[in-house]
């Protein structure tokens, strides 16, 4: 999910739909049987792969099926801090985002209401960060918050940084590479329930003698509700199973590696794949958890 | 909550409600969330402005620090050992990638807003979870299967992987545009004896080009941008972000910034022309209607 140029719109009515199987069959065959094949199959090898023991003949990489659950304790043991990590970065960085993302939103939803143009030009800003390559984005903030940088320096100099301090490789500046990545993911629904946001509501809160404090609470903020749920969801997901922000080239050190580093480590460089599988599994299970219980909240089971 | 994808890229103002007559007015705060605003999208920009300025750095062997300015690096793209395989790898998984992965999407958006059947709603679930689930999880996944199955990764494995990850955006994009499509258009088209055949390419698929088209530019723009699930499944093949990420050890070559340069420019110009011509098209129908 990179470029996610994703909102939320109101369910669309349908021209009343017709029974005509056969066509419609034919019609998703193709891609279901693709999607049955090339994503609801791999998932379930993962289960298999997951339960794996290392071979008896001992090459690497070599695994025999077993139903080996041990190997699901084995990973937790092993790896809790990098899990507990992941979410714990993953819910920093969309709560970061959102803070950003909506007066952002706002203004481009609301202020520039009356100003197409300008709606557009914002817009097409909000979205150009997908345009260029997310890897050198991403190397161009290590870059600017690099030790020999000038904003390191210069936060120095006005000792808002102690002389020894470094941004890269912290926990700090995964965070902020997390979040600059996906604020558009954030910003774009919001911007699409403010944008239908009718204003008479919140005139009438004013009418009622409401704070405009009061008004934005109870008012601005339920109607934009969807947006804020699928944005979360939108940041969230993407965020917790980031590999890029937080490993060592990057914005990361040895001290930040989260879930996605090592599920990759283990399934690329140690060839270790019951543990990799087990790990994206443990990931994916405490997603659909998460996305569910928002799916609840939300009120609808409509997500599509 | 419903996701929708792309229709923001293309038809963000055609959704809009026309504006109320009396401004709404925020006072001091109005200026204060401009203020921020212009802040935010400079906060935004500046990784791409850093990307593009450094493109034109002659650079020795790392492209860290700036040394002087060049037109080398844009002039011989290609000296940069490896870029433009890499680039010319990425272009054509992406390409093939969006034509297989945009015609199964529009086929089961079509399904989907026109038919009643069963499992509906199972594959509704189907299409939104591989948009929930991680990309390290799709990636994985996909390479335990190729693993069992004892298939070589290479492009093809690569494409495979886009495919399965570009459909279901292609499907919430161009479902909203089969949704928004009067069917008495086509009921006339079967009224002049025109075949269901004709019926379709003639006044069907010309009618749902433009959310096909939006469909196809984000498909593409997911697959060339993509990292995670292509190194899980890519083996010895190359593609760009593959190329960035382990020349990231070792120092970038201003020649990659010079081809995410010319991708961004090319999107801008992209996305820009669709919103002239969509502004265009609302005109015209202001006008006739």
């Amino acid at each position: 999910m990179a470029f996610g140029a994703f909102a939320t719109a109101e369910p669309v009515a349908a021209p009343t739909p017709r029974k005509k199987s056969r066509i419609a069959l034919f019609l998703l065959l193709p891609g279901i049987l693709y999607l049955l094949v090339f994503f609801l199959a791999p998932l379930l090898s993962l289960v298999f792969t997951s339960l794996q023991t290392p071979s008896a003949i001992g090459d690497i990489g070599a695994y025999d099926y077993a139903f080996q659950w041990q190997n699901y304790l084995t990973v937790m043991e092993l790896y809790w801090p990098n899990i507990i990590r992941s979410f714990g970065y993953a819910t920093a960085a969309t709560i970061a985002a959102l803070l950003i993302s909506y007066p952002l939103a706002y203004f481009i939803g609301v202020n520039l209401r009356r100003f197409p143009l300008l709606q557009s030009l914002a817009l097409t800003l909000v979205i150009a960060p997908f345009f260029i390559s997310f890897l050198l984005r991403t190397l161009a903030w290590k870059q600017i918050l690099s030790d020999e940088g000038w904003l390191v320096s210069s936060l120095q100099t006005f000792s808002l940084l102690p002389p020894d301090a470094q941004l890269t490789g912290t926990p700090f500046s995964v965070i902020f590479g997390l979040t600059y990545n996906f604020i558009p993911f954030m910003t774009l629904p919001i911007y699409t329930s403010l944008e239908r946001l009718d204003l008479r509501f919140v005139e009438a809160g004013s009418d009622l003698y409401a704070s405009p404090w009061t008004t934005f609470r109870t008012v601005t903020i339920p109607l934009s509700m969807p947006g804020i749920l699928s944005g979360t969801l939108l940041t969230f997901i993407p965020a917790a199973g980031d590999y890029i922000n937080a490993s060592r080239d990057f914005l990361g050190s040895v001290d930040t590696a989260m879930i996605g580093n090592v599920i990759e480590a283990n399934f690329l460089v140690l060839q270790n794949y019951p543990a990799a599988a087990a790990l994206s599994l443990l990931l994916m299970a405490a997603i659909l958890v998460l996305v569910s219980f928002y799916v609840r909240r939300s009120g609808t089971e409509d997500l599509l | 909550m419903t996701l929708q994808g792309g229709a923001v890229l293309t038809d963000a103002a055609a959704t809009t409600p026309a504006a109320p007559r009396r401004t709404f007015r925020l006072g001091a705060g109005r200026w204060g969330l401009a203020a921020y605003s212009v802040i935010a999208f400079i906060f935004l920009l500046i990784p791409i402005v850093y990307t593009i300025v450094f493109s034109f750095n002659d650079y020795r062997r790392t492209n860290i620090t700036w040394r002087a300015f060049t037109l080398e690096n844009w002039t011989q793209l290609c000296n940069a050992q490896g870029v433009c395989s890499a680039f010319a790898n990425s272009i054509f998984v992406g390409v093939v990638a969006t034509v297989i992965a945009t015609a199964l999407g529009t086929m089961i958006a079509i399904a989907l807003v026109r038919y009643r059947f069963r499992f509906r709603a199972s594959t509704t679930l189907l299409l939104f979870l591989p948009m929930a689930t991680p990309e390290v999880v799709l990636g994985a996944g996909l390479a335990a299967q190729f693993l069992a199955a004892g298939v070589a990764k290479g492009l093809g494995t690569i494409i495979i992987a886009h495919v399965m990850f570009c459909i279901s955006f292609v499907v919430v994009t161009v479902r909203a545009r089969v949704a928004s499509l009067d069917p008495a258009l086509e009921e006339a088209g079967r009224d002049l004896y025109g075949s269901p055949n004709q019926v379709f390419w003639r006044i069907t698929f010309p009618l749902l080009l433009p959310g096909i088209m939006a469909a196809a530019l984000l498909s593409f723009a997911l697959s060339f941008d993509d990292f995670i699930i292509t190194t899980f499944n890519s083996g010895p093949a190359v593609t760009f972000p593959k190329y960035i990420y382990t020349a990231a050890a070792r120092g970038i070559p201003a020649e990659a910034n010079v081809i995410a340069s010319i991708v961004f420019f090319a999107a801008i110009i992209i996305v820009v022309a669709a919103q002239v011509s969509s502004a265009a098209r609302r005109k015209r129908q202001l006008r006739q209607g």
